[in-house]
C-alpha cells in the first residue's frame, strides 16, 4: 500500500498544556481495516491525542487528514463544524471508556442504537427497531432487553451496547478509549473477542487507546508507545511487545507481561 | 386609555426592536429569534411574550380577542384583554370572526382563521429540543445544523414504551421543511390547523426572550414515523352544549360522585353553534 | 343544565379589593409611611433596589408597602417600572477607591492603610431577641465617628496593594470605549462576557447566589477564597453630558463592594499569582456581595483553564436561573389554568390504560385456550 491509500494521515500533531497530559510531534498513517493501538501510562498524552484525532479537541499544531468515502482528503480541524459533526455521525464512531459518556442513559437500548439511524433520516419505526434487534444480537445482548434502559445493564452489556450504537450505520473509522477499562477479566475477554470479530467483519479502521498491553496484543495490528507526550516507539504489535527497543517500552512490557 | 403610558404600554423604540425580531422570524419560518424581552407589568410565564408581540403589532383600528384554554373569560385572558383595553383603548371582541388580532394561550380557535388575521401565541418554553438537551449553546447548534435525530429518539421511545407517540400537547412540528418548532402547549388536536393557515402566526416567549413565526400558507408538519403517523385526540361523545363532534372538549366534573360532562373548550365557537341551532 | 363558568372579570375586581383590605390590615393600627419603611427597614429597601436594579429608596419603599412586605414581589414591581424609564445617560465607572466608607474590613491583613472599620454590623451581636425593641420609645445613643473614618485618610483597595507587588491577577482591561453590555436591552447569549455576568449577578436573587456561593466552598467548584476586602459606603455617580464634555456628579449612592482573593495559579510562563472574584451591590448587602464574588470567581473557571464541573461554574446554569422575577413568574404560572393540556393527558392515559387492559385480557384468553 502507498501513503495515498491511508484513511487517516497524521502529521506533527501537538497539543500542549502547562502540566502533564499534552502530546507533541505525533505523525502516523492509518490504513483501512487496520487497528492501531496507542499504549502508555496515564498522563502520557494518549487520551489527549485521541481527542485531537477524533476532532473533539483542536491541536495547537499539525494536521489530521481523513479520506472521505469519495476519496477526497479532508483536513479534520479545518472542516466547518457542520461537516465535522456530520462526519462524526456517519463515518466515525467513538467508544468511550465510561459507557455513560457514550450512551443516553435515560432512553431504551433500542433508542440508543436507533439514534444514529434517525439522525440521518430513518423514519420507519419498524425498520429502526429491526436494525436495533439485529445489532443487539450481533453484540450478544438478549433481544428482549431492547426496551430496557442502559442503567439496568451490567458494565459489560453497557459497553457492548455502546459499540452497537456506534456501528449501526456502518462507520469506517472508530476511536476507542480504554474500551475494556473497569471491566472484570472474564467480561473483558468476551468483549475483546467481540470487538475483534466486528472489526474484521466490517473492515473497520480503529484507533484504540489503552494502558493494558494484553488488550493491545489481542486487538492491535500495530502499536505506538507514548511517554511524556511523545511517541517513543512504534511498530507491529508482536514486534514491539516481544522485542522492545526503547528502555521505557522494555520496562512497560516486563512489568505488565510477566512470563 | 391610561395616561402616562405610551399606546399599548411599550415605548416606540422597544416596539421597533420587537418588530424587527418579528420580521426576521417571518423571514425564517420556525427559527427562534432572540429579542430583548422587557419586564412587563404581568409576571413572566403569564403571557409576557405574547403581550409584547401583540403590543408591537396592534394599531388603534385593531379588534382584539384574547383567549386562554380556548375561552375568553378565563381570568388571565380577562386580565390581558383589560390590559390592552386600558393601555391601547382598542375594541375587543369574543367573536373569532370579528377579531383582527387574537392572542391565545394553549388553543387555536375552532373557526378557521382568514387572511389578514394575526394569531399571537404565548409560549412558555420555545425550545422543542429542551427536554433532550437542556443547554442553549448546544440546542442552537442543533438547529443551525438541522441535527434533529434526537426528536425522533423521543418519539421512538414513546412507541417502544406505550405503543404510540405519547405527546398530547406541545407536539413538535417541522416548519417549512427546515426548523423543528414548539407549537406552544396547544393540544396536538390543533396542530393540523397550523399547516398552511391563511393567517399569520406569531409566537412570543417573554421569559426565554424568543420570538418566532409561521407566515401564512406555510407548511407545518407534526413529527412522526411512516408506520406510526401523527393522530389527533377524539372523544366518543359530542359537546353536550352545542352537539359538535369535531371540536376539542373540556371535561367538567359535575358532582362528587365523579359524574362528568364534555363541553367545547372554545367558548365562542360553542355559543355560535348554540345560537345557530336555536 | 350546566352553564360554562363565567364572571372572571368580576372575580378579578373583587380580588383586587380584598388585596387592598388585606394590605391595610387592622384599621386600629396606624398605616405605615414610606419614610418609616425606608428609615427603619433599610436593608429590605436595599435588597429591593439591588435586585430591582433601580436606585430609588422611596420607590422601593412604596413597592414594599404595595407588596405587603413580599420582597420578591416588590422587586418585580420596581423592575416593571424601571423598564419604562428612558435611558438618559451612561454613568462613568464608579470610583470605589474614593468611597466615603462607613464599614471596611479585610480578612487578609490585620492592619492596612485606612484601617479596619466595623461600622453598623450584625456580626458581633449575640442573636438574642431584644425585648426592649418591642417598645416603640427607643432612642439609641449617639456614637462618635472613629478617627480612621476621616475622609482625608486614603483607603486603597487591598487588591491594589497586592497588585503593586504583582501578586494578584490584573483585571483584564475590557475596551473602555466599547459600549457597556446591557442585559436588559440585549438578549443574553453565551459565552457571556464577564461584565455581562457581573451585571446578571448584581441583580440576581440573593438566596440563589448565597446557595451557589456556599456550594463552591463545600467543594462543588474549586474556590479557596479570602475576603480580601469588603467596603460599604457612599460613592458619587458621575456622567459626562455631551454638551459639557467633562464629568459632573449627579448624586451619591450607597453600595457594598467585595473583593475576594482566590487560589493562585501559575505555569511555566507565568509566575504564580492570586486570582479575583468581585461583588458589587446597591445599598448595604454584605452577604449578597460576598456570595456574588464567590460565584463570579467560580464562573471564571474556563477563562482560567479550570475544568467546569460544578453548577456554580456553569455560566448558562447560573445566568439563566439567577433572576428571581423570571423564576417566580414561571414557577407560579403553574397555577394558571391548564385544562386543555390536562385534558390531552387524560385522554392519552385513559387510552393507554384501555389498550393495556385489552392486551392483558387477550393474553389471559390465550392462556386459558392452551
Amino acid at each position: 500500500m502507498s501513503e495515498m491509500d491511508a484513511i487517516l494521515s497524521v502529521r506533527d500533531v501537538a497539543k500542549l498544556y502547562g502540566g502533564r497530559g499534552g502530546c507533541k510531534e505525533v505523525s502516523f498513517d492509518l490504513w483501512p481495516g487496520e487497528v492501531l493501538g496507542i499504549v502508555g501510562e496515564s498522563g502520557s498524552g494518549k487520551t489527549t491525542l485521541l481527542d485531537c484525532l477524533s476532532g473533539r479537541r483542536t491541536p495547537d499544531a499539525g494536521r489530521i487528514m481523513y479520506r472521505g468515502r469519495d476519496g477526497e482528503m479532508l483536513d479534520v480541524h479545518a472542516l466547518s463544524e457542520p461537516r465535522r459533526r456530520l462526519l462524526m455521525r456517519t463515518d466515525w464512531g467513538i467508544v468511550h471508556q465510561n459507557p455513560r459518556d457514550g450512551l443516553r442513559m435515560g432512553v431504551s437500548a433500542g433508542a440508543n442504537i436507533g439514534e444514529r439511524l434517525m439522525a440521518v433520516g430513518a423514519r420507519h419505526y419498524g425498520q429502526i427497531r429491526g436494525s436495533a434487534n439485529d445489532w443487539l444480537e450481533r453484540v450478544e445482548i438478549d433481544e428482549n432487553r431492547i426496551d430496557d434502559r442502559p442503567m439496568t445493564f451490567s458494565g459489560g452489556m453497557q459497553q457492548r451496547l455502546q459499540i452497537a450504537r456506534n456501528l449501526v450505520n456502518g462507520p469506517r473509522l472508530v476511536f476507542m478509549d480504554e474500551p475494556t477499562g473497569g471491566l472484570d477479566v472474564s467480561v473483558q475477554a468476551r468483549l475483546l473477542d467481540l470487538l475483534r470479530r466486528l472489526v474484521r467483519e466490517m473492515h473497520l479502521a480503529c484507533i484504540i487507546v489503552t494502558h493494558d498491553l494484553g488488550v493491545a496484543r489481542l486487538l492491535a495490528h500495530r502499536l505506538m508507545v507514548m511517554k511524556d507526550g511523545r511517541v517513543i516507539e512504534e511498530g507491529l504489535t508482536d514486534q514491539v511487545l516481544d522485542d522492545p527497543h526503547h528502555p521505557y517500552t522494555q520496562l512497560l512490557v516486563s512489568s505488565v507481561l510477566p512470563a | 386609555m391610561s395616561k402616562g403610558y405610551n399606546f399599548a404600554y411599550l415605548d416606540e423604540q422597544t416596539k421597533r426592536m420587537i418588530r424587527r425580531a418579528i420580521l426576521k422570524g417571518v423571514a425564517i419560518p420556525g427559527y427562534q429569534v432572540p429579542f430583548a424581552s422587557r419586564e412587563m407589568p404581568l409576571p413572566y410565564g403569564w403571557g409576557t411574550g405574547g403581550i409584547q408581540v401583540t403590543a408591537s403589532v396592534i394599531g388603534p383600528n385593531d379588534v382584539l380577542k384574547v383567549i386562554d384554554q380556548g375561552a375568553d373569560d378565563t381570568t388571565n385572558a380577562v386580565s390581558i384583554r383589560r390590559f390592552f383595553a386600558r393601555t391601547a383603548g382598542v375594541k375587543t371582541t369574543e367573536r373569532t370572526s370579528e377579531a383582527s388580532l387574537i392572542q391565545t394561550r394553549h388553543r387555536i380557535p375552532e373557526q378557521p382563521l382568514k387572511e389578514g388575521q394575526i394569531l399571537v401565541y404565548q409560549v412558555p418554553i420555545p425550545e422543542p429540543l429542551r427536554w433532550m438537551e437542556p443547554r442553549e449553546t448546544e440546542t442552537r447548534k442543533m438547529h443551525a445544523l438541522a441535527e434533529y435525530g434526537v426528536m425522533h429518539v423521543k418519539l421512538y421511545e414513546d412507541i417502544a414504551r406505550f405503543g404510540r407517540i405519547a405527546s398530547s400537547y406541545n407536539y413538535p412540528v417541522l416548519v417549512h421543511g427546515r426548523y423543528v418548532m414548539a407549537p406552544s402547549p396547544i393540544p396536538k388536536f390543533d396542530n393540523p390547523k397550523m399547516d398552511r393557515m391563511p393567517a399569520l402566526q406569531l409566537f412570543g416567549a417573554g421569559r426565554e426572550k424568543r420570538i418566532y413565526a409561521v407566515p401564512p400558507y406555510t407548511s407545518v408538519k407534526s413529527l412522526d414515523f411512516e408506520d406510526h403517523p401523527f393522530e389527533v385526540q377524539r372523544w366518543d361523545k359530542p359537546c353536550e352544549l352545542c352537539g359538535a363532534s369535531d371540536t376539542y372538549l373540556d371535561e367538567v366534573i359535575t358532582d362528587d360522585q365523579g359524574a362528568r360532562m364534555f363541553v367545547c373548550s372554545d367558548s365562542d365557537a360553542c355559543q355560535e353553534r348554540q345560537k345557530g341551532a336555536a | 343544565m350546566y352553564v360554562a363558568v363565567k364572571g372572571g372579570e368580576a372575580a378579578i375586581d373583587a380580588a383586587h379589593k380584598l388585596l387592598a383590605l388585606a394590605r391595610r390590615g387592622s384599621a386600629d393600627v396606624a398605616e405605615l409611611s414610606l419614610d418609616q419603611i425606608s428609615e427603619q427597614l433599610g436593608l429590605a429597601v436595599d435588597r429591593v433596589m439591588a435586585e430591582g436594579s433601580l436606585y430609588d429608596k422611596r420607590l422601593a419603599a412604596l413597592a414594599i408597602k404595595q407588596a405587603r412586605g413580599d420582597l420578591v414581589e416588590a422587586i418585580f414591581l420596581l423592575r416593571a417600572f424601571r423598564t419604562t424609564l428612558p435611558r438618559l445617560a451612561e454613568s462613568e465607572p464608579l470610583n470605589t477607591a474614593n468611597m466615603a466608607v462607613h464599614r471596611r474590613i479585610s480578612a487578609a491583613f490585620k492592619d492596612l492603610p485606612g484601617g479596619q472599620i466595623l461600622g453598623p454590623t450584625f456580626d458581633y451581636t449575640h442573636r438574642l431577641l431584644d425585648f426592649a425593641l418591642a417598645e416603640t420609645e427607643n432612642q439609641p445613643e449617639a456614637v462618635a465617628p472613629p478617627a480612621s473614618a476621616d475622609a482625608n485618610v486614603p483607603m486603597p483597595h487591598v487588591a491594589s496593594l497586592l497588585h503593586q507587588e504583582g501578586l494578584i491577577q490584573p483585571e483584564a482591561a475590557e475596551d473602555e470605549t466599547a459600549p457597556v453590555a446591557d442585559l436588559t436591552r440585549d438578549p443574553l447569549s453565551f459565552p457571556a462576557s464577564r461584565s455581562l455576568r457581573l451585571q446578571n449577578l448584581a441583580r440576581g436573587d440573593e438566596g440563589f447566589l448565597l446557595a451557589l456561593g456556599y456550594s463552591t466552598q463545600r467543594g462543588f467548584g474549586n474556590n479557596h477564597p479570602f475576603a480580601g476586602e469588603i467596603r460599604i459606603g457612599a460613592v458619587e455617580v458621575e456622567i459626562v453630558p455631551e454638551e459639557l464634555g467633562f464629568p459632573i456628579a449627579i448624586g451619591t449612592i450607597t453600595i457594598t463592594e467585595c473583593e475576594m482573593i482566590n487560589q493562585f495559579k501559575g505555569s511555566k510562563d507565568v509566575a504564580p499569582m492570586f486570582t479575583r472574584g468581585y461583588g458589587l451591590v446597591f445599598g448595604e448587602s454584605e452577604r449578597k456581595a460576598m456570595a456574588m464574588a464567590l460565584v463570579d470567581r467560580a464562573l471564571r473557571a474556563s477563562e482560567l483553564g479550570e475544568e467546569v464541573i460544578a453548577p456554580a461554574q456553569d455560566e448558562e446554569f447560573v445566568m439563566m436561573h439567577s433572576d428571581n422575577v423570571e423564576a417566580m413568574g414561571f414557577v407560579q404560572h403553574l397555577k394558571l389554568p391548564h385544562y386543555v393540556d390536562f385534558q390531552g393527558e387524560l385522554v392519552m392515559v385513559r387510552e393507554l390504560r384501555a389498550e393495556r387492559e385489552k392486551s392483558l385480557q387477550s393474553q389471559k384468553e390465550e392462556k386459558s385456550h392452551v
